[in-house]
């Protein structure tokens, strides 16, 4: 005979409550639910009764039924609940360990502050150009307004590789080759590396100047002046002091050096600045009538300005850097620190 | 230049500061260097007299001396130079007196004898750094006076760094002159008058050379006291420039040509020959310079002989024969003006650069000579005594240069400089620089005075205008200029995209020097012809680089000699090589690897680079391109024969290199660990594919994976392109996933483990379908590589 309806629930309830995992949980589960279930049957021993009682009966099992589910369901919560618990506390790792994998590294500051400075010219529309690195005289010097044995000669120390053939001691003949090449209106910049024949504490016989010119119809030397300022305040991302101060270069007239506020003092004097509270960060002028004339550009009709700029200089007063000639030594614990 | 401020501000002398005096002339583009004080710090020391002076009882070498020191008795004070005399008039610290050094005068006593200060020689008073004996002062020095104020030392010497156009301040007039204008004060250059004449007395003096000599003046002035002593204030002067005192004849010379700018000469015209003429040097030529310096001479040294011999190049220096000394009686003083063009370059060549070259190869003004001439001899004959005789000039008008006017464009003002001036502003700048300014139609007609060669074009000019008012007080524009859209040019690669790439993959980039040592780099690529530097800084930067990898072996050389053991680095740049006497400058990217894979890190086993790993950067940078480069087993002499490869483009263009080091230049390095090395040409690396869009299949692709058992000489490479030569539509894909070697399979062989993908744009492939195209790539896999399937 089978047992009665209550008995199979008291017996369900407690063998529930003996249960430690899920798969016995679901053992129990099969055993009362399934189709050979306990509860099961007895709904199909339903069709032997009685139609009035029916009902009645089949009200009481699914009474029954529901609450083993009931039961069944917090149980298998809490298990569930547990389970998750472990698993989390077993999975618990030191987030504080490194990751893994290959690092990255660094770009040279050189190029970071070549890309910084091309980036602000492009941005109003100056075109990268580039030019050869072993230069004849013609471009280096006689085009520039620089003829044999002028005294300017003597402040490029150069090297030579034979009577006409130089490497170049500035970006400026790049300025050459591109009037030659191309028509005003004209808005290039051209960084790269130059020469120079001296090596000492303050001098290596290789570094990189960025060369910037535009010509145009109606370029003044107060169009020269805003660029500059508005240049140099976007390389130093601050609204920085800047002087123009009258100069020599062949290659223009008028010409001036730049000088901004130490960015080491702000202006108030100490050992990079020699104590003047400036620093000299470029030179620049209207490019001059010879110049144009070397390119047939006619300078009645056409004016410009060129500007020139060492970008060691201006890597080494952004990042501090005490020391030129650590940008080609290629230390690694030098070029790690410039993310 | 150097020069003392008192003696600037005896010319002019405007109320402001040093400081101040200072700022304008560099804001004017006269930069100013630096500026030091005259004589180091010191107090307390007075001229002083020795009035009598006895032997020291207890010391040989010292004298016991009564000093007048302006007080009401004289002071003792024990003294041991050598020069010290009575009468002899000499700088006396006091008791309490500090001189350079913080030393301080106290009362004392030397070997018993009290002395109460201290007599002192230049040395002792930061004025010379060597000196044998006391200062010795003039005869009228005034007794008392703080030697600071007698000898004006609370004077400032300024340096300035003049730019090579502006020759006419390379003197104090010069500089005097811009201060005044700066200051709008008036100025006047010292009066000359001409001195009178003693003798009739002549040199002959022939010019040949009248292009580079256009003029040239001379006298004779006899009977001069080459002995005498040049008075203080001049040597002091001198001294403040930097220039030593040489007896009163060079010190004259040398004071004018400060004074002045003009620089002259003289010779002892007791050793002359003859006429005097200015002449081109002969082939066989020689002269010994001043500095006992022999210099032959060519066809192009401009010098002054006599009948008989060269006597100095022209404007650069005098020659040691016909020098004057303490002997001479007769001098001959010349005074010339030589074109700049003409001595140019010419001192540089015989490895001079003096005062002299220095001015004449920039600009002397040419009106100047007569008046510097009459200076001189008035200073010698003030100092040294001597009878003046005639001058002597040969002057050529028509090779001196002309200052012509220049024709200033109102409307060229404001186009250069951006700013409306008025015309009285205009006139009145030009008239300050001492031009004459001449009202024309549209502008100015402005003619230069001598002394400002450097103005020559209208450019020049507006230069001047900019200068006088201040280029800070001109305007600055926010500039408006045309602009145009730019191209994006998407058929060329960015090379900053590859650094970057290269930089997110771990390298580092580097930057060496273009030029290397010619040593390593014939182990890396002996058969490339060098271009070499003429004038290297060193034999190690001797020679062009014609690969990057001879900068980057040394920077990591650098770092493993540092503790690094894991390097990777990365340039881009030129190399240079010369082919058929053509020069070509190549943008190349090169990159050198070294040590671990990765850092050493926990968790994970590490290992040591190889040549994949390099192989997988280079890849990862085609594949930015979309280009599929082919690695070709080749022979390069600087990397190991079984692990190089050369890197071609689909089109069969060289790209460049890869490789590992050859063992034995990592050994004759100093490599401790294997090295591998690639460069690449970045105009064939940077010529990127522009993608077009193949439409996707709708219908899910089929892998069958095949083991083929080939000879160890057969590639990768020969297997996979066999597979894709022989066309099948379906085939999408071919991947190697598994090389083996080892058991069940026969020595000199190796199994390849490889995957086809397979699919169809417009139905779901059968089996039907695959196994023929299967098989018939199996087929030819045979006959071509003689590849067996593997059991």
């Amino acid at each position: 005979m089978s047992a009665t309806l209550e008995e199979i629930l008291a017996q369900a309830l407690q063998e529930l409550a003996a249960v430690n995992d899920l798969i016995e949980l679901d053992k129990v589960r099969v055993h009362y639910l399934g189709k050979k279930g306990l509860f099961t049957l007895q709904m199909k021993e339903l069709g032997n009764i009685d139609p009035e009682q029916r009902r009645s009966v089949g009200q009481i099992i699914n009474q029954a039924k529901d609450q083993f589910q009931q039961q069944l369901e917090a149980y298998k919560d809490r298990l569930e609940k547990d389970a998750l618990a472990i698993r989390l506390a077993s999975e618990t790792i030191d987030v504080s360990l490194p990751g893994r994998g290959q690092s990255a590294g660094r770009l040279h500051p050189v190029t970071t502050t070549l890309r910084r400075i091309s980036k602000i010219f492009a941005s109003v529309g100056f075109k990268v150009v580039e030019g050869p690195e072993i230069e004849d005289d013609y471009h280096n010097f006689e085009a520039l307004n620089i003829p044999a044995h002028h005294p300017a000669r003597a402040m490029h120390d150069t090297f030579y590789f034979d009577a006409h053939t130089v490497l170049r001691t500035h970006t400026s003949p790049v300025q050459i080759r591109t009037m030659e090449s191309e028509k005003p209106p004209l808005k290039v910049i051209a960084p790269g590396r130059v020469y120079r024949c001296d090596s000492d504490i303050t001098h290596t016989p290789m570094f990189h100047q960025v060369e910037g010119f535009l010509v145009d119809t109606d370029v003044s030397f107060a169009d020269l002046k805003g660029v500059v300022y508005e240049f140099l305040r976007a390389f130093f991302e601050k609204d920085i002091q800047v002087r123009f101060r009258p100069s020599y270069f062949p290659f223009t007239e008028p010409s001036a050096e730049v000088d901004i506020e130490c960015v080491m003092c702000n202006g108030q004097g100490c050992r990079v600045c020699s104590h003047t509270g400036w620093l000299e960060v470029m030179g620049c002028g209207m490019i001059h009538p010879e110049v144009f004339k070397s390119v047939n550009i006619d300078s009645e009709h056409y004016s410009g300005f060129a500007f020139g700029m060492g970008v060691e200089r201006l890597a080494m007063l952004r990042y501090g850097i005490n020391d030129l000639r650590l940008f080609f030594e290629n230390d690694l614990k030098f070029l790690e620190q410039f993310n | 230049m150097q020069i003392s401020e008192a003696w600037l501000r005896s010319f002019v002398n405007p109320e402001i500061s040093t400081e101040t005096l200072v700022e304008q002339l560099t804001m004017a583009g006269l930069e100013v260097g630096s500026v030091e004080p005259a004589a180091a710090k010191f107090s307390g020391v007075v001229v002083g007299q020795v009035l009598s002076m006895q032997q020291h009882p207890d010391a040989d070498r010292l004298r016991v001396c009564q000093v007048n020191v302006g007080e009401g008795h004289p002071l003792q004070i024990v003294c041991g130079a050598s020069n010290v005399r009575v009468g002899l008039k000499i700088p006396a610290a006091l008791c309490g007196a500090i001189l350079p050094g913080d030393f301080k005068i106290k009362k004392s006593k030397l070997r018993g004898e009290e002395s109460f200060g201290m007599l002192c020689s230049e040395k002792e008073l930061g004025l010379a750094s060597d000196a044998n004996g006391l200062m010795e002062l003039s005869d009228d020095a005034p007794v008392g006076v703080d030697i600071r104020e007698y000898l004006s030392l609370d004077d400032s010497i300024i340096e300035v760094d003049l730019t090579p156009n502006r020759a006419d301040c390379l003197s104090v007039e010069g500089l005097a002159r811009e201060v005044a204008l700066l200051n709008k004060m008036a100025f006047s250059a010292i009066q000359v008058e001409k001195v009178s004449i003693g003798h009739q007395d002549v040199l002959n003096v022939s010019v040949e050379a009248i292009k580079d000599c256009p003029r040239y003046l001379g006298r004779l002035i006899k009977n001069v006291n080459a002995t005498a002593v040049t008075p203080l204030w001049m040597q002091e002067r001198l001294r403040r420039s930097g220039i030593r005192s040489l007896g009163p004849l060079v010190d004259v010379t040398n004071y004018v040509m400060l004074e002045l700018g003009q620089p002259l000469h003289v010779f002892d015209a007791e050793k002359l020959s003859g006429s005097i003429s200015v002449r081109f040097a002969k082939a066989d030529e020689a002269v010994t310079l001043l500095n006992n310096e022999i210099i032959k001479l060519d066809k192009e040294a401009l010098v002054i002989a006599d009948d008989k011999q060269v006597l100095a190049l022209a404007g650069i220096m005098g020659g040691s024969k016909s020098a004057v000394n303490d002997d001479t009686h007769t001098i001959f003083l010349e005074c010339a003006f030589f074109a700049p063009q003409s001595i140019a370059g010419k001192a540089r060549r015989f490895g001079l650069h003096t005062d002299s070259s220095h001015r004449f190869e920039r600009g002397v003004d040419a009106t100047l000579q007569a008046r510097a001439i009459e200076r001189a001899t008035q200073l010698i004959i003030d100092i040294a005594g001597g009878i003046t005789g005639p001058i002597i000039e040969v002057t050529t008008e028509t090779s001196l240069p002309k200052r012509e006017a220049v024709l200033l464009r109102r409307l060229r003002i404001e186009k250069m400089l951006g700013v409306t001036l008025s015309d009285e502003l205009v006139i009145d700048i030009f008239q300050r620089l001492g031009m004459t300014v001449q009202i024309k139609m549209d502008g100015w007609e402005i003619r230069p005075p001598g002394f400002r060669f450097d103005i020559a074009i209208e450019a020049d000019l507006i230069e001047e205008i900019a200068r006088v008012y201040g280029y800070n007080n001109l305007p600055s524009s926010s500039f408006l200029m045309r602009s145009e859209l730019s191209s994006a040019t998407e058929a060329v690669l960015d090379i900053d995209r590859v650094k970057d790439l290269l930089v997110d993959r771990g390298y580092q980039e580097a930057i060496t020097y273009s030029f290397v040592d010619e040593d390593i780099q014939k182990f890396i690529a002996p058969d490339i012809e060098v271009i070499r530097l003429k004038n290297p800084i060193s034999s190690e930067l001797a020679v062009m680089r014609t690969t990057l990898w001879c900068g980057l072996l040394k920077a990591a050389l650098y770092n493993t000699n540092r503790q690094q053991n894991r390097v990777r680095l990365f340039e881009t740049g030129l190399r240079f090589i010369k082919k058929d006497g053509e020069t070509y400058q190549q943008k190349m990217l090169a990159g050198l690897v070294l040590g671990d894979v990765c850092t050493e890190q926990w968790g994970e086993k590490n290992r040591k680079v190889d040549f994949f790993d390099i192989k997988a950067d280079l890849q990862a940078i085609f594949a930015l391109n979309g280009c599929e480069a082919n690695y070709i087993s080749a022979l390069h002499s600087a990397l190991h024969p079984g692990q190089a490869a050369e890197i071609i483009s689909p089109d069969g263009q060289q790209i460049g290199w890869m490789g590992m080091l050859h063992p034995d230049f990592e050994k004759q390095l100093g490599f401790d660990t294997q090295v591998f090395l690639f460069e690449v040409d970045q105009n064939l690396l940077l010529n990127k594919r522009i993608p077009v869009f193949k439409s996707l299949s709708k219908y899910p692709s089929v892998r069958r994976d095949l083991a083929l058992i080939v000879k160890e000489v057969v590639t990768a490479n020969q297997i996979i392109s066999c597979i894709k030569s022989n066309f099948e539509t379906a085939l999408q894909d071919v991947v190697i996933f598994d090389i083996y070697r080892g058991k069940g399979i026969e020595e000199g062989n190796k199994s390849v483990a490889l995957s086809l993908i397979m699919q169809d744009d417009t139905h779901t492939l059968t089996e039907s379908e695959i196994d023929p195209i299967v098989s018939r790539l199996l087929n030819i896999l045979t006959n071509e590589l003689n590849a067996k399937l593997r059991d």
